[in-house]
């Protein structure tokens, strides 16, 4: 176990120090339980997306499975991991939208085997790790900022609008703070393969004094109320899911490489739910949950839309561990920090 | 035991096909192992070359900058690892033996510290990995660091591609070994083939057939039937010789007692004296039962030969009587006695006439000696039941205490005392019937006459 331990010391030198492993002496995000508490059979969701936009899921899902109870608790992708590594056997299902984390928690052997799922090649690994959405990384804007300006569909587009723009974008604009989100450095490090425009539109946004989030609501919690104006690389379904505030804002998706994201889900391999856990797991692969004649907004997922974003999904595959390296993460960091914070 | 008994011991097409179908196996079990573990050679080389790609990769991507290593490890270098079954993937960076970055607890072989590559199977957090081990050495002016490189992965993708490349051959194989198995069962029957077909012909042959194998026999078999040959040459001749001596011998005999008889008569004529006519006398009777014995051993003999080589043909038993009849009928008409043959007017047997003809002459000739003049002689021949002639006469018949033993051997009965005979007759009568799988009953009718039925 020491190597586990060491891994993620080194891996995670940004998050909290780790306390008491019990999840319920830890400091969560949102924490709720969902169906009927005196249920003999709970089980404990770790989870990286909000609960207001998981809930719907959730209940859809213990309507049909009645004699369970779900204690879902919500943190950050990167202290998902974390939380997680720490303590292997406090959770059942683990969701999280840093692929590259979850993939790194399958390959340390911590996810449950489940072979008799019928899943899409390109979203699942290890018959362990299950893409269950689809959601695109993509340029939010305050539509009332806008309103004079031209729309910047992509990336390039974004530099020569920042450029030409300056002054109106100086401290307006928003972005993931690497160093603490698990899917804003997922997506970041997705970028830098993917072209050099992403170093330069880092450059070009760190001169206007870019303002750096650890989480999405946040984000777009300013940008409805005017505080930033365009925010680079947040998850549109997030945005989506806000339905009070969609004539606020506008969601582009940058045309020049799109990076679609898969929020993964497993099942613990400690857990002793195996059972009740694998169900859930099942349902939500299954995407039965994705009603689409719903008014509610609901994640994205993958049986919706595969055949055109197939490109630019981020492949679960090993390479997904080459940025979780030591080395690679520190040079990739202050070249990020260089860029961003000047 | 009996001549047509033979005594086995294993067979020669068992053991040929038990050779081949053993060696079959064999070979195989050995093509199965070969093909297994040549597959699984090249399976592991390309993993190996796979890993020893991405190790490369990394080295490649290390670089000194202000007095620290770092490596900005190319995305490919595990992208390239990416397999089917999702393998998983471990690795370990080390500067001069101090671990930088990776699974720390992932061991390097101490090797690899000199050595340029080094690869091993060994077992990672409980799985058997396959580990490759590389290191560098970066050198400026003022430093010399060696770097090493270590990447572990999974091997079920090779399992998997093993498995497979069992079953395909494995499934081969299976298809080998029946046609293997078919071809021996076909190369058996081949080879004994030959063997089969000389001893059905031989068995075939009829027994007076002693001629050598002429066909062509597989070189193997040279000796066997060169063999056979020679032995069926010895026994051809010294049956011939058999015969020929037996013809030969009854011709000799007889013609010269029949002089010595024909003298003693002549001389008999001459001579006046009563004690010395008693002598000669004497002498003729002698001659007579030395003439008699030396006919009846020589037709005994004869008979116990062709016994052996019965060659049956279709024989009338009533033409046969009807001959003997003929032939007796002047002895007949000297003693007073009136031959009879009654019975259908031809009876069919599968038989040798030769022997027939003896067997009844003999039956008839016993009914002549042993029955008073005047009387009658019946011949009577039937098909039903079973084809069979019957001789009745009407003198005193045999003495019921004797009738056992009469068939033996030279056995006379009492009241054949003053008849001249040998005490053959009945004998041949009855190896006869044997011969033929009849039999010989000898009885009394009910008004006292001898009545000897040949069952044939
Ligand atoms: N028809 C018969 N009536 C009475 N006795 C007979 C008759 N036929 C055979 N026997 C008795 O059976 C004996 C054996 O007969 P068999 O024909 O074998 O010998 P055999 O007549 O004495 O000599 P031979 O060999 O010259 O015929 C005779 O000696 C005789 O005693
Ligand atoms: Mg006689």
């Amino acid at each position: 176990m020491r190597h586990l331990v060491f891994i993620v010391l080194c891996l995670c030198p940004f998050l909290a120090s780790g306390g008491p492993s019990t999840n319920s002496s830890l400091e969560w995000e949102d924490r709720k339980l969902f169906g009927n508490t005196s249920n003999s059979q709970a089980i404990t969701v770790l989870s990286s997306t909000d609960t207001s936009v998981f809930a719907p899921i959730i209940e859809s899902f213990l309507s049909d499975n009645p004699e369970l109870t779900i204690e879902y608790l919500v943190a950050g992708s990167a202290e998902v991991y974390q939380r997680f590594r720490q303590s292997p056997s406090s959770y059942d299902v683990v969701i999280s939208s840093a692929m590259d984390l979850q993939l790194k928690l399958v390959n340390d052997g911590l996810a449950y085997r489940i072979n008799d799922i019928q899943h899409p090649d390109w979203a699942q690994w290890r018959q362990s790790l299950f893409g269950f959405t689809l959601e695109p990384a993509s340029i939010v804007v305050n539509k009332l900022a806008f309103a004079t300006l031209p729309e910047a569909r992509s990336r390039q587009a974004m530099i020569e609008l920042l450029r030409t723009n300056p002054d109106s974008f100086r401290g307006k604009i928003g972005t993931y703070d690497v160093r603490q989100s698990g899917l804003g450095y997922l997506f970041a490090t997705q970028d830098s393969r993917a072209s050099e425009t992403y170093w330069r539109l880092m450059e070009i946004m760190g001169s206007l004094e870019t303002r750096l989030y650890c989480c999405s609501g946040e984000m777009i919690e300013d940008l409805a109320n005017g505080e930033i104006v365009i925010a680079y690389n947040v998850l549109g379904s997030y945005a989506n899911a806000r339905t009070d505030i969609a004539d606020k804002i506008d969601i582009i998706l940058p045309s020049d490489f799109p990076n679609t994201m898969m929020r993964t889900v497993l099942v613990a391999r400690k857990s002793q739910q195996h059972r009740s856990a694998t169900s859930f797991l099942r349902y939500l692969t299954s995407a039965g949950w994705d009603d689409s004649d719903s008014d509610k907004p609901s994640l994205p997922s993958i049986k919706d839309d595969p055949i055109d974003t197939q490109q630019s999904i981020i492949q679960l595959e090993p390479g997904l561990m080459i940025f979780l390296d030591k080395l690679k993460r520190r040079t990739f960091i202050k070249e990020w920090e260089s860029a961003i914070i000047q | 035991m009996k001549s047509s008994e033979v005594q086995i011991a294993g067979s020669l097409r068992r053991r040929l096909a038990v050779t081949l179908i053993g060696g079959m196996t064999i070979l195989t079990l050995l093509l199965f192992f070969v093909v297994r573990n040549y597959a699984a050679q090249i399976a592991q080389q390309s993993q190996d070359s796979i890993l020893s790609a991405s190790v490369t990769s990394i080295l490649d991507a290390a670089t000194m900058r202000d007095g620290e290593v770092q490596i900005d490890i190319p995305y490919a270098s595990f992208s390239m690892l990416g397999t089917n079954t999702d393998d998983r993937v471990f690795y370990v960076i080390y500067q001069d033996g101090v671990a930088l970055s990776g699974y720390e607890e992932l061991s390097i072989p101490k090797a690899s510290i000199d050595e340029t590559s080094v690869l091993q199977s060994t077992t990672f957090m409980e799985v058997p990995v396959r580990q490759v081990t590389a290191s560098r050495v970066l050198a400026g002016a003022d430093f010399r660091t060696r770097i090493t490189a270590s990447i572990a992965q999974t091997q079920d993708n090779l399992s998997g591609t093993l498995a497979r490349i069992s079953r395909n051959a494995a499934i081969f194989g299976a298809g080998f070994f029946s046609l293997a198995v078919l071809l021996s069962i076909l190369a058996t029957s081949t080879t004994i083939g030959p063997l089969k077909r000389l001893a059905d012909s031989i068995a075939r042959r009829g027994p007076q057939d002693l001629s050598p194998v002429e066909k062509p026999v597989p070189s193997e078999m040279a000796p066997l039937v060169s063999s056979l040959n020679h032995l069926m040459h010895r026994l051809d001749k010294s049956m011939t010789q058999s015969e020929d001596f037996i013809a030969e011998a009854a011709h000799r005999v007889r013609t010269p007692i029949a002089t010595v008889r024909s003298h003693a008569e002549m001389t008999l004529q001459r001579v006046d004296k009563e004690e010395n006519r008693q002598a000669l006398r004497s002498m003729i009777r002698a001659i007579d039962e030395t003439s008699r014995a030396a006919g009846q051993l020589l037709d005994h003999a004869m008979i116990a030969f062709r016994a052996h080589q019965l060659e049956f043909e279709a024989v009338d038993l009533v033409e046969i009587s009807r001959e003997i009849v003929l032939r007796m009928t002047p002895i007949a008409e000297m003693k007073d006695i009136e031959l009879q043959l009654s019975g259908e007017s031809s009876v069919i047997v599968s038989g040798d006439s030769i022997l027939i003809q003896n067997a009844v002459r003999n039956l008839v000739d016993n009914a002549f000696k042993y029955s008073p003049a005047d009387s009658n002689i019946e011949i009577e021949v039937q098909s039903r039941p079973s084809p069979y002639l019957k001789v009745v006469d009407y003198g005193p018949g045999f003495l019921q205490a004797e009738i056992e033993t009469l068939t033996d051997r030279f056995t006379r009965g009492v009241n054949a005392e003053g008849t001249i005979g040998s005490g053959l007759g009945l004998t041949i009568a009855r190896d006869v019937a044997a011969a033929h799988n009849g039999k010989l009953v000898i009885e009394n009718h009910h008004s006292g006459g001898a009545c000897v039925i040949l069952y044939l």
